[in-house]
């Protein structure tokens, strides 16, 4: 099923559990005099994860809780499974929230936290204790269920914490930076372990992270947001691989900013002519931005660079080389294995390998 | 780790100190009580006056019905405040401090003489009970039992608590009443427990607005019979005691009680 399909047919609640449709449509929220959301709007398929990406204070926390009900928009309209739910109070709206602070009860256990939700919708004892049983086996905490929240790692109360929200089997599944406040292994485990559980229970995800790895690693799509407006939504190889905006480029992976001029469509870098991208400067002088992986060193031809430094990675390394024209410094991703036959002031070619480049104005 | 013998020696040495210190009035008091006039033996007839008094004996009972309705209208009126406050109105929490905290800087005969003419109107509308004291003895314990409920409020993250609650379904009420709540009682009890104390205690407001409690009926009682007075002094001092291990005891229960 592709994208558009789910989206066309996200009314409602699908009935393969796939989830609900989510639809957010010009909001706006100011606080004071800042815009956190200019006019942001975003559509969600069913069982679909959107990853929002952005700088702190972009507006992406503040589209999610409008979502969840705990802010309100200035003006704007809310729909899930095609339902206005704008004016309808945080705990009525069939929500899951995991949150970026550590959020258990600190007065229950692991078992009783799971199974809150569930009480206030007076699920009876035995479907209480088979929903957290099997809930905490999904996040594979089932032997924590009599311990309390003090008594877990960060990751353990972060993975209680998913559980939990998603033992009321709610329309949509709402992450606040759920992992930042965790260690580097830690995260990487868990947003593995999110994205599972989530893809199992096909409950439509809008997860919120400044980081980009952990965006591009997890979502269907990934919305790179700025000044409270969505730049980009796209899958997350093509918002990597042809980012609409500038901002885009440049906070989605790392860039190099070379100067290039544009005739007929096309940049000339380096003596090759690429086709430039959407968005683009359509006539004249620009700066292209070009991944560090594309570019490459070739044997054969004169060397039009020198080795600056080498920056080991484990498997990559970052190279900075010095263009012969012009002097400008350039980040080249190489395999560690190439990139240790490198010295400092080792004279070497270089290509740029892009399919397209987008290019900005100066 | 294993500890140095001169560590011990300090530390027994200390502890003695410290219950000689705390003790050594409370036995000298009994002493006192229960020693016979101008000749050998011992006596229970003070402790029994106590009893026997109907005075006392009702004195004991208004200051009891006052510590019990001060906590409970203190604890009503400023824990839901204050929860509220945190959680909806952040911007108001410095004014709740400041008014929470004026009548500290007051001295009590201050605000005595402030309030005998706003009593004058509490009189006239809830009759001259001694029991009408509360309202004077809620502003009292306003202080302090706002740092404890503060201290509580300020250990947990009280926001992302009850934004946790009400995603999961629970309406304010709920999110308040089933996790904020018992996540502050130890803050609670403790507010209480100061409550109990001061009100057991506070002379001032009942003598100069001329109410009979204990503490202002001791006071008397002392002048007429040293020896009962000594013998009440000391009853009401190991009643608060009881009545704070107790609160303590609801408190400790409630920490560790769970949820089934």
């Amino acid at each position: 099923m592709t994208l558009t399909d789910r989206t066309d047919s996200g009314s409602a609640r699908g009935d393969d559990g796939a989830g609900v449709a989510v639809s957010l449509v010009d909001l706006r929220r100011t606080y004071g005099s800042l815009n956190a959301l200019d006019g942001f709007s975003l559509e969600i398929a069913p069982g679909e994860m959107v990853v929002l990406l952005g700088p702190s204070g972009c507006g992406k926390t503040t589209a999610l809780r409008i979502l969840a009900g705990l802010d309100r928009a200035d003006a704007g309209v809310v729909k899930v499974g095609g339902e206005d739910i704008t004016g309808v109070p945080a705990n009525k709206r069939d929500m899951g929230m995991v949150f970026q602070a550590y959020s258990l009860f600190p007065h229950l256990t692991v078992r009783d936290n799971v199974a809150f939700g569930l009480r206030l919708r007076g699920h009876d004892r035995a479907k209480r204790v088979a929903r957290c049983r099997e809930m905490l086996d999904l996040v594979g905490l089932s032997a924590f269920e009599g311990r309390y929240a003090r008594q877990l790692s960060g990751g353990q109360q972060q993975r209680v914490a998913l559980a939990r929200a998603l033992a009321v089997e709610p329309s949509v599944l709402l992450l606040d930076e759920p992992l930042s406040a965790l260690d580097a292994k830690v995260r990487v485990q868990l947003r593995e372990e999110i994205r599972r559980v989530q893809l199992d229970v096909g409950t439509t995800t809008l997860f919120v992270t400044h980081d980009q790895e952990e965006a591009l690693a997890v979502a269907d799509r990934v919305g790179v947001m700025s000044s409270g407006r969505l730049d980009q939504i796209a899958p997350p190889t093509e918002l990597y691989e042809r980012p609409a905006t500038r901002f885009v480029a440049e906070f989605v992976g790392l860039s190099n900013r070379l100067l290039t001029e544009v005739t007929a469509g096309r940049a000339e870098l380096m003596g090759a002519h690429l086709p430039t991208l959407a968005g683009s400067v359509e006539e004249g002088p620009g700066h292209a931005l070009v991944r560090p992986e594309s570019v490459h060193l070739v044997e054969s031809g004169e060397p039009n660079a020198q080795v600056v430094s080498v920056a080991f990675l484990g498997p990559f390394s970052r190279v900075h080389l010095r263009l012969d024209a012009g002097g400008q410094i350039l980040v080249a991703q190489l395999a560690s294995s190439v990139a240790d036959r490198l010295a400092q002031g080792t004279a070497v070619r270089v290509e740029i390998g892009s399919d397209a480049v987008l290019v900005v104005p100066d | 780790m294993r500890r140095s013998p001169a560590w011990e020696v300090t530390r027994i040495v200390a502890l003695v100190l410290f219950a000689v210190f705390f003790f050594l009035p409370l036995l000298s008091m009994l002493d006192f009580s229960t020693r016979v006039t101008g000749g050998a033996g011992r006596t229970i007839q003070p402790w029994r006056n106590l009893l026997t008094d109907p005075t006392i004996s009702s004195s004991i009972v208004t200051s009891l019905l006052l510590a019990l309705l001060t906590t409970v209208l203190m604890l009503a009126l400023l824990t839901p405040t204050m929860i509220w406050v945190r959680l909806r109105v952040p911007k108001a929490a410095k004014l709740v401090e400041y008014l929470c905290l004026l009548p500290l800087t007051i001295p009590p005969l201050v605000i005595v003489v402030g309030i005998s003419n706003v009593y004058a109107w509490v009189t006239y509308l809830f009759g001259d009970s001694a029991l009408t004291l509360t309202f004077a003895y809620v502003v009292l314990v306003l202080p302090y039992a706002y740092r404890s409920l503060d201290g509580a409020l300020s250990s947990i993250d009280v926001v992302t608590l009850a934004e946790a609650a009400r995603s999961l379904g629970a309406g304010w009420a709920t999110a308040i009443l089933r996790v904020v709540l018992p996540n502050i009682w130890p803050g609670v009890t403790s507010a209480a427990f100061v409550a109990v104390a001061l009100v057991l205690g506070e002379y001032t407001f009942a003598s100069l607005l001329n109410f009979n409690t204990l503490p202002t009926v001791l006071a008397l009682l002392n002048k007429s019979d040293a020896a009962a007075g000594v013998a009440g002094a000391l009853a009401s001092l190991v009643l608060a005691a009881i009545l704070l291990v107790l609160l303590s005891f609801v408190g400790r229960r409630n920490r560790t009680s769970k949820e089934a």
